[in-house]
């Protein structure tokens, strides 16, 4: 799921200057798994905003805020809530604010930050093992990815900051190449190791992405 | 051939040093340190070690290369892309820049511009392989090249770290991919040195170890802390620590590393941080 995280009360506060009447939007699905703009979220929001002198003119959860058409419907179906407020303000990822700001020319402001591609360790602890690069290597890795658990992203092994197998950047954490050398040698198998990994095409996927499922 | 590559060749003891280029556009400083090491085989010029902003190294180098001095250009891959690191190689190859060491870079979470984009588009055994393909002609996409340049590249390598055999296997990976040459990490540990060495050598490629110039137990302690892949052991810091001249203590424990590496490797990288006057006695016999 994307990991999201509100942006701060200052933050926010510079954003919304200026403006009195507000709808809140909040995200059914990613940013209310990580607790960033769920129906509870939203509720905080609202009352945090009124006690700072805002109006709130409705609010709505949408199942996926990232879903387009379904954003759409959402917000038709509150149509005089969302045209009687100044602003949108949106609590979901950046692909949810821009299914939101794709309406219409309307104020969309985002109230979280979009963290990552994240795996739950448990409610409330994120980890990101994923970056999305279009080019996956975890099957000559053992299943751990160093293009995002190392923290250089490099392909051929550790770095010279490597100590005791934990990260240079970061010495809380493994070194991804330790991880992926020990499940190797577990496996009795050389993968990565058995051939020096080529650069990789950061062409494959064109920015921005697109995906069209062939009928 | 460079003086680097023929010394090494020849089986003599080579001695390298570094200078750091400078926070400015004034490279007078870096000159003049230089100037100091008139006695060394080549000079690495670190590329924004540390991740902290410097003048461009390729500038450095040539600069150093235009007073006499043979330069080691030290490129990391932190900070450009591959295009940027062939262009910078092929810049390198014209102004007759030889000896280069390629690196991954420390990560910029650490230097003074802790936002930066982290860029790390190629490692290090990817850039060796890219300069081993300019040095034959054509570039990353397989385009010929008008004019190829004649490098003698070295990679480095980190003898201490732990697991022994993980870092070792990207050693032998850098040795596939075409280092000539390999300078180490500053290196303390003897021991490990000589259970580095022993893998090492049948892969036959030189190897000059670093050594750094400790001078104080304060500095051994920052070092330990802070510098990524350097270890210094609690007796030497227990040395450095009752010293009556700390300094003098630390050119003596560079010495003796010396004479590790003469016995061991084929030459030291003398790191000595604004005390290159002290060269003369840390290569003493």
């Amino acid at each position: 799921m994307i990991v999201s995280a509100q942006k701060s009360r200052e933050e926010l506060l510079a954003a919304l200057d200026g403006l009195n009447r507000l709808f809140l939007v909040g995200c059914a699905a990613c940013a209310t798994a990580c607790k960033a703009g769920g129906e509870e979220e939203v509720f905080a929001m609202q009352e945090w905003l009124q006690e700072i002198g805002r109006e709130i003119t409705g609010s709505v959860i949408i199942d996926e805020a990232c879903h387009i058409l379904r954003a759409s419907r959402d917000l038709r179906q509150r149509r005089s809530q969302v045209e009687g407020a100044e602003a949108l303000l949106v609590l979901a990822c950046g692909a949810g604010v821009q299914s939101i700001s794709a309406q219409n020319d309307q104020l969309v402001i985002g109230a979280l930050n979009s963290l990552f591609l994240g795996n739950v360790r448990r409610i409330g602890r994120y980890e990101e093992k994923c970056s999305l690069c279009g080019d996956c290597l975890l099957n000559e890795t053992a299943g751990i990815c160093p293009v995002t658990t190392c923290a250089k992203g490099l392909l051929n092994g550790p770095c010279g900051g490597m100590e005791d197998g934990r990260c240079e950047a970061d010495r809380e954490l493994d070194c991804a190449w330790h991880l992926i050398y020990e499940r190797l040698k577990r496996q009795g198998r050389p993968g990565v190791f058995a051939r020096p990994v080529p650069p990789k095409n950061w062409g494959k996927v064109p920015r921005p992405g697109r995906h069209t499922l062939k009928p | 051939m460079s003086r680097l590559q023929q010394q090494l060749a020849t089986g003599v003891f080579v001695v390298t040093a570094e200078v750091a280029p400078p926070k400015g556009s004034d490279p007078a400083a870096a000159l003049a340190r230089a100037r100091l090491l008139a006695g060394v085989t080549a000079i690495n010029v670190t590329d924004n070690q540390g991740a902290n902003l410097r003048m461009s190294p390729l500038a450095l180098a040539a600069l150093l290369l235009r007073e006499g001095h043979e330069p080691i250009l030290q490129l990391t891959c932190r900070d450009r892309n591959r295009m940027a690191l062939q262009s910078d190689l092929l810049g390198a190859g014209a102004l007759g820049i030889a000896n280069l060491l390629l690196l991954s870079g420390d990560h910029p979470r650490f230097g003074d511009h802790p936002g930066a984009k982290a860029v790390f588009d190629l490692d290090a055994v990817q850039l060796l392989q890219a300069a081993s393909g300019l040095m034959e002609g054509h570039d990353m996409a397989g385009k010929p090249l008008t004019g190829t340049p004649c490098f003698f590249a070295g990679a480095a390598v980190t003898p201490e770290a732990e697991p022994f055999e993980l870092m070792f296997q990207k050693y032998a990976k850098k040795v596939q991919v075409g280092a000539r040459f390999f300078q180490t990490q500053a290196v303390f540990d003897t021991g490990k040195l000589e259970t580095f060495m022993a893998a090492a050598r049948p892969l036959k490629r030189p190897v000059l170890l670093g050594v750094l110039l400790l001078k104080s137990a304060r500095m051994a302690r920052f070092l330990n802390a802070n510098i990524p892949g350097v270890r210094v052991p609690e007796v030497l810091i227990g040395r450095l620590e009752r010293a009556a001249d700390p300094l003098a203590e630390g050119v003596l424990i560079a010495r003796e590393l010396v004479a590790a590496a003469r016995s061991l490797c084929q030459g030291v990288h003398l790191m000595t941080l604004g005390e290159e006057q002290r060269i003369p006695e840390i290569l003493a016999p």
